[in-house]
């Protein structure tokens, strides 16, 4: 058995999902049958893999794919991995996965956006399988964000309500601010390696622990950045209200993606990076405190719910919290058992949550017995704290608005005073004045030098805040998007060692994009007159595929990996010196943001309650 | 405008919001009934768009897809022309006719609920749904949760308000973030203060609280109707409209404090609003006029049709000598129009009845270790009667998937481990093979074949609750003459009555009980049926039946049987009970019973993409079994979708008509009501109940956003009360997309078949049934039984109507011609 056999995991959801986009929308029954046979074809070939894969032995095996882009010393590869971990997760995904397209079959009959939720199903498939596969940060960060937006998608399936879209939203964002985890992480372990590290040699105990011995520092920091990206996509504290809020798509997505894959993408993470972290207690440590308090805090909440699919989402993170120390203690296999029994339980709670009423009523029918309320005055005093305090979710909301949204607000809100023009005239003279220091870099104090990169960075940062604020024009939270980039290459080009050929395979899918994007805007502009940022204005209900194509720009200009630009990141970011690490927070957050209010354009225009009202529309509040 | 008269009084603004709100019951209890009840009192037309100018509905179907409908030949041109014509006269009919055609409308809905509150957004930037619907929407559901959560809302002593203002009394957290709305609510603070503090000036209160409570209108729906009717919960729970809007005040100046501090000034100061009165009169609408001639066009399409059909069909002699083979009740439901049909086609020779289920016996009911009372009767009425079930052993299956205990933290450990494999084992086995489970909800489970029930009361003081236990003799009697009467059954009993009631069976269904029969209340009817069996069958009450003029004779028995709409099964109760001639009957009768059932399950499956109706009469059947017991099928029956007509009158005028499953079918003979008292009683039941499924799928269709409850796929169960998109919602009341996708929305035409001026006397007898005819929410025709002319009732009086000349096709077999199409089927007469 040879490692190419990997890439077959690979190339069946990505033939599902080319076929699935080829199948014009009428055709129901070759939409799901496309997806039910890719995905089952998957289950049965993987099935016969593992099968053999045990017999061999089971020993873990590496796929050096493909080599992208590679400099002097950078190399930009595709990597696959596979062992136990990745042998639960793809058989769960399969299995799943294979089952939902069954139900969702007949379930979404009829429904509008039946091909859009296939494909978006295939889609997330593709992701999940990449990042699960994957053998290095690289190839796991493109399925990451693969997943990502398929999760924006699927979330805000019914993109004509106003609730589904603003937490498709919420979530999205909550997943990019995870992925500052991810990038920071890569950064890092690029100095303290020196190299694209593959997990495989992560298990090379001496290479690993050769390096961390010197940069104990960098070390804590990369397990760090990997725990609160783990954190983020397993809805840990203080991240957990995010999943509830998920449960918006038709009920078969919900219960695979939130009930259960999605939400165990972060155990795996911590799983995969297992042999980096193990050796440092005060990682283990922190991993088990946050599993603890999370578990013990979304337990209570999950008590107080009175809805079902938030209940079976609070249970499920409290669950995963236990998996987090289970895997602290270093019981992997008990963790795997667990992450499997807990993906399955939820997805069918999930599935079968309708049933609640008629059953829990016959129950109630049947058995009831009127509560007592005789306790001590103190308990009851506390009971009530704690009720309240359940409630409100622990405030958890409001402490991600607070530490998260609110500074973003702030600083955006700094640059209120700008309109296009001016915007233009700033930019230009402020850039080129950037340009001319890097020119006479050589004549300007190094004290100065120093500190130019981060003021170019955060120029950079400061105008991507205002683009995800701004509530008026489209044209202008597009342009400040596009110019952060321009931002990012300033700061970076003050390291020497900065190619041409690295920069324009950065900037030439943004400005590509950036310009795609922009003819968009102008576009929508002459068809509908008034475009503005303050509200949803759910132009999909009129240009469908308009808006796919508008997402599509948004993505590019948001550097999703489908332009050079994705590669062209993290090739600048192998250019952040080590010590740099204000710089690397400073552009891996402008990215992230960057990313955010791009989409955040996509949603305003196109999705939402819509502002013609010639038709039946939802209330805000549905 | 006159300025008192907009003057606040907050107990006439509760009552108008009350009136206003969706009136929907918790789902146990859901009951079809018009989603504009409110607009009642005003004509169908006016009240359709009073409403969408006033709260923004959708309420005719687009202007684009009448004259689709037009194209595709779904309405008729010549009735269309004729409707123009009636209405325009000779002079203006080319110019609307072109107007109707051709001309380009903006159909754009501007209402007026909503714009004062949404000065709060450009006075102070600041959306106060959006911080305190997550809040308040929570804090109701965790309140009146009927046991989804595992630690239930701490205290419930004397209502709402009580409850939260002791829950504040905590000491460390409060629900609110600032301090003075918590003052506020320790010193009761009246609403009208609050308004003050809010809003400022009196004469907007009302205005400003439509449109709060009209940004929610699921949950303020649920609180009034929860305030009127607290019994439906069956954990009772103490709470009322003003509570509601009471506590939303105070969180939205507690949202407003937190962000501005204490001196904000009130909304209306500084700013020029008119204060437009949300119920001032529309202006005349050319728009609405041609939408009302389409729609007319459309209704008419369908009436000439089977107004042709009731003409040209030939009746067979109503008085037979021979006694019928057997004779069945049926629910008048639509559902059992195609049933009925394939019985008497297969038995030439059996008689079918129509009458609301509930067999006019109304009573409760109580299972055997039952904690509860159910109501089996039409929800408005109160009985007085208690039906017990004797004790017998009985065993609830259990599925430990829906256990709270798996959502703890320990337990939830251990089980995850050990039943989550099992689940998956569970799904796939559901999915594969989908099979009746704990979470069905079954027709059939409703009432067990060998339970045994206490109907006859003997002595009048054995009570429970205030309710009686048993009917005596005497009140027997009366329930049976009425019923068998009204329907017309005096004589000429065949050996065996079948007494059917209906009910559905579906799994994964929040909306179960709409499926299941409407008379009674959302459950099935099998106990009432077999309560009517056991009076009709007892020996004192057929002696004063005999005193009043109905003879039934003693071999002649009353069965009674439930018909599975979902599942087309049937069961028989007390089959032990027959003697044993009628023994050897039932077994022939129920084998035909069974091959209808085949043809009725074929029959339905024309509608399901997912069968094919080629197919052999069991494999169809097979399916449409696995239908209603599939996880993953929101539509294991279509209901009452494409109903648009009720039959009131003989079998025999309608019994060689295809009627495509669009109509409710109540006996009746005019012969033995010749003043029209039965006939009045049968409206007043026909009315509100056809008419109020019928006009819950009408909204329900054109609006399916604000008047229905979208698509159910997303749906999340909240308290067991109601059913939210996603966990920060709003309720949604009103019918799933999937349950009328395939409904027309047409108006119900009422055809009674009695003289003109005695069907006049039995509409105007009861003012609430009168309105609904002379205010057009549903149409009427008298068929004359003798000439068979017909009288269509306008404006109060009958006036002839001749149907436009219409070439109805006769068929030889009507499940042959059905499974020719999925779509509606035009009428034909049967040979």
């Amino acid at each position: 058995m040879t490692n190419e056999f990997l890439l077959v995991f690979i190339i069946i959801p990505v033939l599902g999902f080319l076929i699935s986009f080829f199948i014009p929308e009428k055709k129901e029954s070759w939409l799901s049958w496309t997806a039910f046979t890719t995905v089952f074809l998957q289950l049965i070939v993987l099935c016969v893999f593992i099968f053999y894969w045990i017999i061999n032995g089971s020993k873990d095996m590496n796929l050096f794919e493909l080599s992208i882009v590679k400099t002097n010393d950078f190399d930009f590869f595709i990597d696959f991995y596979f062992d136990k971990v990745t042998a639960v997760y793809l058989f769960i995904g399969a299995l799943l996965t294979s089952m939902i397209t069954t139900y969702s079959r007949y379930y979404l009959h009829r429904e509008k956006g039946y091909k859009r939720f296939f494909m978006t199903v295939l889609f997330f498939f593709l992701g999940y399988n990449l990042a699960i596969l994957a053998g290095n940060f690289e190839t796991l960060f493109i399925g990451w964000e693969i997943i990502g937006i398929s999760s924006f998608l699927l979330i805000g399936f019914y993109r004509e309500r106003y609730l589904p879209v603003k937490n498709a939203f919420k979530v999205f964002s909550i997943y990019r601010i995870g992925d500052v985890g991810i990038i920071l992480a890569m950064w890092a372990s690029h100095h303290l390696f020196h190299e694209n590290i593959t997990f495989i040699r992560l298990h090379n105990y001496e290479l690993v622990n050769e390096h961390l011995q010197n940069h104990t520092l960098i070390g804590s920091f990369i397990a760090l950045c990997l725990a609160c990206a783990a954190a983020v996509k397993s809805a840990q504290v203080p991240f957990s209200s995010w999943l509830p809020r998920a449960m918006e798509g038709p009920t078969p997505s919900s219960a695979i993606f939130y009930g259960s894959l999605s939400v165990h993408l972060g155990a795996f993470l911590i799983l995969r990076t297992m042999p980096f972290w193990e050796h440092q207690t005060s990682m283990r440590i922190a991993i088990g405190v946050m599993g603890f308090t999370t578990s013990i805090v979304t337990t209570l909440i999950a008590r107080v719910q009175s809805s079902v699919k938030s209940q079976i989402a609070y249970s499920s993170i409290s669950q995963i919290g236990l998996i987090f120390i289970e895997i602290a203690l270093g019981f992997e296999t008990l963790a795997l058992i667990h992450i499997a029994g807990n993906t399955f339980l939820r997805t069918y709670q999930l599935l079968v949550s309708p049933s609640v009423v008629s059953y829990l009523i016959r129950e109630q029918f049947y058995n009831f017995i009127p509560k007592e309320t005789q306790k001590s005055i103190f308990s009851k005093k506390l009971e009530n704290a704690l009720y309240i305090l359940s409630l409100n979710e622990f405030h958890l909301e409001k402490i991600i608005k607070i530490f998260l949204w609110n500074p973003l607000h702030t600083i955006g809100n700094k640059l209120n005073f700008l309109n296009l023009k001016k915007l233009f005239l700033l930019f230009l003279s402020t850039y080129i004045v950037g340009i001319i220091t890097l020119y006479f870099k050589n004549e300007i104090p190094t004290i100065i030098i120093n500190y130019l990169p981060e003021l170019f960075a955060t120029i950079g940062l400061v105008f991507v805040f205002k683009a995800f604020i701004e509530r008026k024009s489209p044209f202008m939270a597009w342009l400040l998007i596009v110019f952060n980039h321009f931002w990012i290459v300033l700061a970076i080009l003050f390291n020497e060692k900065v190619s041409y050929y690295e920069i324009s395979l950065y900037i030439v899918g943004i400005i590509i994009a950036g310009i795609i994007g922009y003819l968009a805007l102008l576009k929508l502009k002459s068809m509908e007159k008034r475009i503005l940022l303050n509200q949803h204005s759910g132009h999909v209900y009129e240009h469908p595929k308009f808006a796919f194509f508008f997402l599509l720009a948004a993505l590019g200009v948001t550097g999703f990996p489908i332009t050079s630009t994705f590669i062209g990141e993290d090739l600048l970011f192998s250019h952040i010196e080590s010590h740099q690490i204000i710089l690397a927070f400073l552009v891996a957050s402008s990215f992230v943001v960057s990313g955010i209010a791009g989409v955040r354009i996509y949603t305003r225009l196109f999705l939402g309650t819509h502002i013609k009202t010639y038709h039946e529309l939802p209330y805000k509040s549905s | 405008m006159n300025a008192t008269s907009l003057r606040f009084v907050e107990e006439v603004t509760l009552h108008k919001l009350s009136h206003f709100l969706p009136a929907q019951n918790p789902l146990k209890d859901f009951v079809h009934h018009n989603t504009l009840h409110a607009f009642q009192d005003k004509d169908f037309f006016t009240a359709l768009q009073e409403s969408s100018e006033i709260f923004g509905y959708k309420t005719f179907l687009p202007l684009s897809d009448f004259r689709n409908k037009l194209k595709n030949n779904e309405i008729n041109s010549e009735v269309l022309y004729k409707i123009i014509y009636q209405k325009k006269g000779e002079d203006h009919f080319s110019e609307w006719k072109d107007f109707v055609l051709h001309k380009d409308y903006d159909e754009a809905i501007h209402p007026k609920i909503g714009k004062l509150r949404n000065l709060w957004k450009e006075k102070y930037a600041i959306n106060l749904d959006k911080s305190t619907h997550s809040l308040l929407f929570r804090l109701l559901c965790s309140y009146l949760d009927q046991g989804i959560s595992v630690w239930n809302f701490p205290i419930h002593k004397d209502g709402f308000l009580a409850s939260i203002k002791e829950l504040e009394k905590n000491g460390v957290f409060s629900i609110f973030s600032t301090s003075r709305a918590k003052t506020l609510l320790e010193n009761n603070a009246s609403i009208y203060k609050l308004l003050e503090i809010l809003v400022g000036d009196g004469l907007y209160f009302e205005n400003y609280l439509f449109d709060q409570q009209f940004s929610h209108p699921g949950w303020s729906g649920m609180v009034s109707t929860l305030e009127n009717n607290p019994t439906s919960l069956l954990d009772e729970r103490k709470i009322t409209l003003k509570e509601l809007i009471t506590f939303e005040l105070l969180l939205e100046i507690d949202t407003l404090d937190n962000k501005f501090g204490e001196n904000w000034e009130p909304l209306i100061t500084k700013i020029n609003f008119d204060a437009e009165n949300l119920f001032s009169q529309s202006p005349y609408s050319e728009n609405i006029e041609v939408l009302s001639i389409w729609q007319e066009a459309f209704e008419w399409t369908f009436y000439n049709q089977a107004l042709s059909g009731l003409q040209q069909q030939k009746t067979s002699l109503n008085k037979l000598d021979i006694t019928p083979r057997f004779q069945g009740l049926f629910c008048m439901d639509d559902r059992e129009c195609s049933f009925r049909r394939h019985i008497e086609y297969l038995e030439p020779n059996a008689k079918t009845f129509g009458t609301a289920a509930f067999f006019n016996f109304e009573f409760f009911y109580q299972p055997i270790n039952g904690k509860f009372f159910t109501k089996l009767c039409p929800a408005p009425v109160t009985p007085k009667y208690l039906i017990k079930e004797l004790p017998r052993k009985k065993k609830r299956a259990k599925d430990f998937h829906y256990n709270k205990k798996s959502h703890s933290l320990l337990f939830g450990w251990l089980i995850s481990q050990t039943l989550g494999y099992t689940s998956a084992f569970k799904l796939f086995l559901n999915i594969f093979k989908p099979s009746m489970s704990p979470a069905t909800s079954s027709s059939f489970k409703h009432l067990n074949k060998k339970s045994q029930l206490v109907i006859e009361n003997t002595d009048a003081n054995e009570q429970q609750d205030g309710l009686q236990i048993g009917f005596s003799v005497e009140e027997m009697a009366i329930r049976v003459e009425n019923i068998l009467k009204s329907i017309g059954l005096v004589e000429n009993f065949a050996p065996i009555v079948y007494v059917v009631g209906h009910g559905a069976t579906s799994v994964n269904n929040t909306h179960f009980a709409g499926y299941d029969c409407g008379a009674c209340s959302g459950r099935p009817s099998s106990v009432n049926a077999k309560v009517l069996s056991f009076a009709a069958n007892h020996e004192k009450v057929r002696k004063i039946l005999a005193e009043k003029g109905v003879c039934i004779p003693n071999e002649t028995q009353f069965l009674p049987a439930l018909h599975d709409t979902t599942r087309d099964e049937i069961v028989f109760y007390d089959e032990s009970l027959l003697s044993e001639k009628n023994k050897l009957h039932h077994a022939k009768n129920s084998e035909i019973f069974i091959s209808a059932l085949d043809n009725n399950a074929k029959e339905r499956s024309r509608r399901f993409d997912t069968i094919n109706s080629k197919e052999s009469l069991t494999k169809v059947h097979e399916k449409i079994k696995n239908r209603s017991v599939s996880l993953f099928e929101p539509r294991p029956e279509l209901n009452h979708a494409t109903n648009a007509m009720c039959i009131v009158g003989r079998r025999s005028v309608s019994e060689h008509l295809f009627l495509d499953r669009r109509s409710f079918m109540n006996s009746f003979d005019y012969q033995i009501d010749p003043k029209g008292d039965y006939l009045a009683g049968i409206l007043n039941a026909v009315a509100p109940v056809g008419g109020g499924i019928n006009l819950e799928y009408y909204f329900s269709r054109v609006d399916n956003h604000k008047l229905g409850a979208g698509s159910k796929l997303p749906h999340n169960v909240m308290g067991l009360i109601g059913v939210a998109n996603g966990i920060d919602g709003d309720l949604r009341p009103g019918l799933p997309s999937q349950m009328i996708e395939v409904h027309d929305p047409l108006r119900l035409l009422i055809v009674v078949e009695h003289f003109p001026e005695i069907v006049k006397y039995a509409i105007t007898k009861v003012p609430a049934t009168y309105e609904w005819f002379i205010n057009n929410w549903v149409n009427l025709v008298a068929l004359h039984p003798e000439t068979k002319e017909l009288f269509r009732f306008v404006n109060g009086e009958f006036e002839m109507y001749n149907p436009i000349p219409f070439d109805i096709k006769t068929i030889n077999n009507s499940l042959e011609y059905a499974i020719t199409s999925s779509e509606n089927l035009n009428i034909t007469l049967i040979k």
